[in-house]
């Protein structure tokens, strides 16, 4: 009976090898695949394992790491003043992910980024447990607040930049969530409720929400009028008849109650906001050059990334009276705050459009900086010369137009207040806008874009002076004040 | 003159090797392992040496060693390898059910209580049952002789779990209120083995040599076939009634080896083979659980979009994330698995926490433990010993491969445990039992033949010289 025993020890022998086979398979061959599934939670697990790394404005952190008695994520994210500087970081949640800067920067955050190896190998073999590290951003705190603040309980957002580097200075939106709320692993009630929200609170206004540009966008318009030539000068009498037909309609372009628009140059027109001047601007340019401008300053690019991702910003084709509406930002064209902050700052830089940017470094734990961004030049929407007249007569806007309630005692201020209307037949209540810049003593050191969600007793173009023009003072001011 | 034949005759007194101090020293590393796990389970869990570690360290030594004298004593020429694989499993299976009973989600479970020192008594009482067998089985052939009687017992430990209620999903349990449950799938393994030799042994000429020749086969005769069938009809039954693929899968698998064995007609294997292939169509066919288990394994990540269990895929994914080296004793997180982590999913923690290597470890032993069998088998000098120690020893391989299989995904999903380390106390006492059968059949087979009584006829011869 020995060569049936001989038989069978040589298939159990089959039997082993083929396990082994599949085990090498399944730890060696799938190993990195398994290990990183969807599925696994010891990504999770590891990834809250040790305190995340922080995100820092102005040298203060605004998020921290707890402790939790939870078995499975021993850290769980915190926020310092979270509904401020929620559109800044974003929300780092044990259940239901991350996004913006939490997400963006997570393998630094959590310590496994590429560039961190070194450090991870070291503390490997000293025995320390992984770090993340930290991501230092171009806020300021002090401009975040007055935004916040000056935002209050309306519905709205606040971007600010550095005209001369791009960096970004403050990213509001209200109404705001705390992500402390959503961090931990037994939220959801609280990620229900902030999901559920009419209100959207998160929703990052700033870059993620588009609204009608409304009167600001005639920022751009003029652009568009000195850069193609169309008038040399600001102070000339414009070929502007009043009342205005759109073209190809029999409808006349109205403008705000009984202001001096008939003819006006380009600094009266935008001192008093005239509808049928800057509308008929963009009649004259045609929808292609009125394009080409707003592109330069930043518009129909789907890939603004800051690096969190703005929502796109538009100006489409269209037929010649919906363009000539555009050209007072009532059509079918589009803004983010911070586009409208891009716009802003390119005219207080002198023409030149700096990218909008907000990690300045990237810190490994031991504070080796392992990236430093460095300024780029997006575009060049404006020539140094047209812009320096667009400054002049924004100027004026502040000085004695629609925008005096952003006048600062001894700085330069230039701006322009808008007000959209929307909804069917405008029912929907207007947004307020403004945009403006202010000068310090070596170029333009912030611009702003205020937007905010009007209530009902604001249906004039004044709304913006009114509601946000307060908003973008406060946030100059603060900028200027740390300036010194 | 007589002293002379007598001289040429028996063996010499130095006598052939009895691998007794071999077993020794191996024991010795199979206590000494599972003590660095254990101490290496508490460093990495609470950063100090764990405080039973004294007790742990002397029960598993102490265990080993009465078992080592036990050998000694009653079974002297044994495979000196058997009992020390067998501990080294016990001893390993004890510390990651130990580890386990720290993980912090099998904890916050409800029904939650330490396994480890249920476990460890389990141990010490299979190792007495190992000594038990040593001693009051003065020799194997004997078990030759309560054949039939082992059928009836087998029949009953099979068929009794149907009347107790199903848990998990499976009929395999007899429940003692007040006691505990007990499989009795794992002793019937031994007691079927045992029916099986004797029974195969006396019909094994009938059986083979009585058959018709069609297309190459040797085709039995009908009346030959029923006993066949009989086990084959009997496996499927569990299959439906207690819904449990791998004992009846073992069972059946063990039936066609030893049957294959016996004739040394191939065609049985060729008939096992259909036979079992059409059993696994009609029961995939008609029976929901299979389904279940076979869909299981066929997409095991299935289980998070629909809400299935995960298990496999949990098994899987420890496996994977523990890589070719492992996380470390204490350092994975096999309790995801959740439910079975330390019984039937107990190889998952090992590939997580000792990685490909420690896998790959374990199943040599396994294997060894099988081939040392299948090597007492070669070496047994009497052909139910023979019979007994090859499906002992081949139950035990595929009862390894259906588990291990299961667990990694290479075939479905059945409930059986991990013989030696899994957690369980029927499973530990039936594989020590197991192996004491081994070492007992492999100490008769080693024994050197005793020495001729001295012959009448060799003074006869040289009357008769010339």
């Amino acid at each position: 009976m020995n060569k049936p025993v001989r038989r069978i020890a040589i298939f159990c022998g089959l039997l082993v090898l083929a396990l082994m086979m599949r085990d090498n398979w399944i730890q060696f061959v799938q190993a990195e695949e398994l290990k990183t599934h969807e599925n696994n939670r010891r990504v999770l697990i590891a990834r809250y394992s040790q305190p995340r790394g922080n995100i820092i404005v102005d040298g203060q952190t605004v998020t921290g790491s707890k402790e939790t008695d939870n078995t499975d994520f021993k850290y769980k994210r915190t926020y310092k003043n979270g509904e401020m500087w929620a559109p800044v970081t974003g929300y780092a949640s044990q259940v239901y992910g991350a996004n913006q800067l939490e997400k963006l920067d997570d393998p630094v955050l959590t310590g496994d980024d590429d560039r961190l190896f070194f450090n991870r190998t070291v503390d490997m073999i000293t025995g320390k447990g992984k770090k993340g590290g930290d991501v230092i951003t171009t806020l300021n705190a002090k401009a975040q607040e007055a935004a916040f603040k000056g935002l209050g309980n309306k519905r709205g957002a606040v971007a600010a930049l550095d005209p001369r580097t791009g960096k970004i200075l403050a990213l509001a939106s209200t109404p705001s969530y705390d992500p402390s709320r959503i961090a931990g692993s037994d939220d959801e009630k609280a990620w229900k409720e902030l999901t559920s929200d009419k209100n959207q609170p998160m929703l990052n206004r700033a870059l993620k929400q588009t609204y009608p540009p409304g009167s600001t966008f005639k920022v751009v318009t003029a652009a568009a009028a000195l850069q193609n030539g169309l008038y040399k000068d600001v102070d000339s009498k414009t070929d502007s008849p009043l009342p205005w037909t759109l073209p190809d309609t029999r409808v006349q372009l109205q403008n705000e109650g009984n202001i001096p628009c008939k003819e006006a140059s380009l600094r009266v027109a935008l001192q008093y906001s005239c509808n049928t001047v800057f509308g008929k601007v963009s009649a004259d340019l045609g929808n292609k050059k009125m394009m080409d401008q707003a592109e330069k300053f930043g518009f129909n690019n789907p890939k603004l990334d800051t690096p969190v991702r703005a929502a796109e910003s538009v100006y489409p084709k269209d037929n010649r009276p919906q363009n000539a509406m555009a050209g007072i930002g009532q059509a079918s064209n589009r803004a983010t705050p911070l586009q409208m902050a891009m716009v802003a700052a390119a005219v207080a830089n002198n023409g030149k459009l700096m990218e909008p940017y907000m990690v300045d470094k990237l810190r490994a734990p031991n504070l080796n900086v392992i990236e430093t961004h460095t300024p780029k030049q997006l575009n060049q929407p404006l020539s140094s010369e047209n812009a320096q007249k667009l400054q002049s007569i924004m100027e004026t806007v502040v000085e004695k137009g629609t925008g005096t309630n952003a006048q600062i005692d001894g700085v330069t201020v230039g701006g322009k207040t808008g007000t959209a209307q929307h909804g069917v037949d405008n029912s929907g209540n207007p947004y307020a806008w403004f945009i403006s810049y202010a000068k310090g003593k070596d170029g333009s050191p912030v611009a702003v874009a205020v937007v905010i969600e009007g209530s009902e007793t604001t249906r004039d173009d004044i709304a913006g002076g009114k509601l946000a023009a307060p908003v973008a003072k406060g946030v100059m001011e603060a900028v200027l004040k740390t300036e010194k | 003159m007589s002293s002379n034949t007598t001289n040429t005759t028996t063996i010499s007194t130095a006598g052939p090797p009895s691998r007794r101090n071999t077993e020794l020293a191996l024991l010795a590393f199979s206590v000494l392992i599972p003590c660095f796990a254990y101490a290496n389970v508490g460093l990495a869990l609470d950063g100090e040496m764990p405080s039973g570690m004294l007790g742990y360290g002397l029960g598993l030594g102490l265990l080993a060693g009465v078992g080592h004298v036990v050998v000694r004593k009653f079974a002297r020429y044994a495979d000196p390898l058997l009992l020390p694989l067998a501990t080294l499993l016990n001893g390993i299976g004890l510390v990651i059910i130990w580890r386990l009973d720290q993980a912090p989600r099998l904890m916050a479970k409800k029904f939650f209580h330490p396994s480890a020192p249920n476990q460890l008594l389990f141990s010490a009482l299979g190792i007495a049952l190992f000594v038990a067998v040593l001693i009051f089985l003065k020799d194997h052939r004997i078990l030759q002789r309560y054949t039939y009687i082992s059928m009836v017992v087998a029949l009953i430990l099979l068929v009794a779990p149907m009347f107790f209620p199903a848990k998990f999903g499976a009929r395999i349990w007899i429940t003692i209120p007040g006691l505990g449950s007990l499989q009795p799938g794992e002793f019937a393994k031994i007691i079927l083995a045992i029916f099986f030799a004797g029974y195969l042994m006396v019909k094994r000429d009938a059986l083979a040599l009585a058959s018709r020749r069609f297309m190459g086969l040797y085709l039995p005769r009908g009346r030959d076939l029923g006993p066949i069938l009989v086990v084959w009809a009997v496996s499927i039954l569990i299959l439906v009634f207690e819904t449990d693929l791998g004992t009846s899968l073992l069972f059946f698998g063990m039936f066609v080896v030893m049957l294959y064995v016996a004739t040394e007609r191939t065609s049985w294997i060729v008939f096992g083979l259909l036979m079992s292939a059409g059993g696994a169509v009609f029961v995939n066919t008609f029976e929901p659980h299979v389904q279940q288990r076979v869909d299981a394994w066929l997409h095991p990540f299935d289980a998070f979009k629909d809400g299935s269990s995960d298990q496999i895929a949990q098994a899987l994914m420890a496996f994977g994330s523990g890589g070719v080296f492992g996380t470390g004793w204490g350092q994975g997180h096999s309790d995801l698995i959740g439910f079975a982590a330390n019984s039937d999913f107990i190889l998952a923690t090992v590939g997580e926490e000792l990685g490909l290597a420690g896998v790959m470890a374990i199943l040599l032993i396994y294997g060894l433990i099988v081939e040392r069998g299948l090597r007492t088998a070669l070496a047994a000098r009497d052909p139910f010993g023979k019979l007994l120690a090859c499906g002992l020893s081949a139950a035990f391989g595929i009862q390894v491969f259906v588990v291990a299989g299961g667990v990694m995904g290479l075939i479905p999903l059945t409930g059986m445990t991990m013989p030696f380390m899994a957690q369980g106390g029927s499973s530990v006492l039936a594989n020590w039992a197991l192996v004491a059968i081994l070492v007992k059949i492999s100490d008769t087979a080693r024994r050197p033949a005793p020495a001729p009584a001295p012959s009448p006829d060799a003074e006869m011869t040289q009357v008769v010289r010339p």
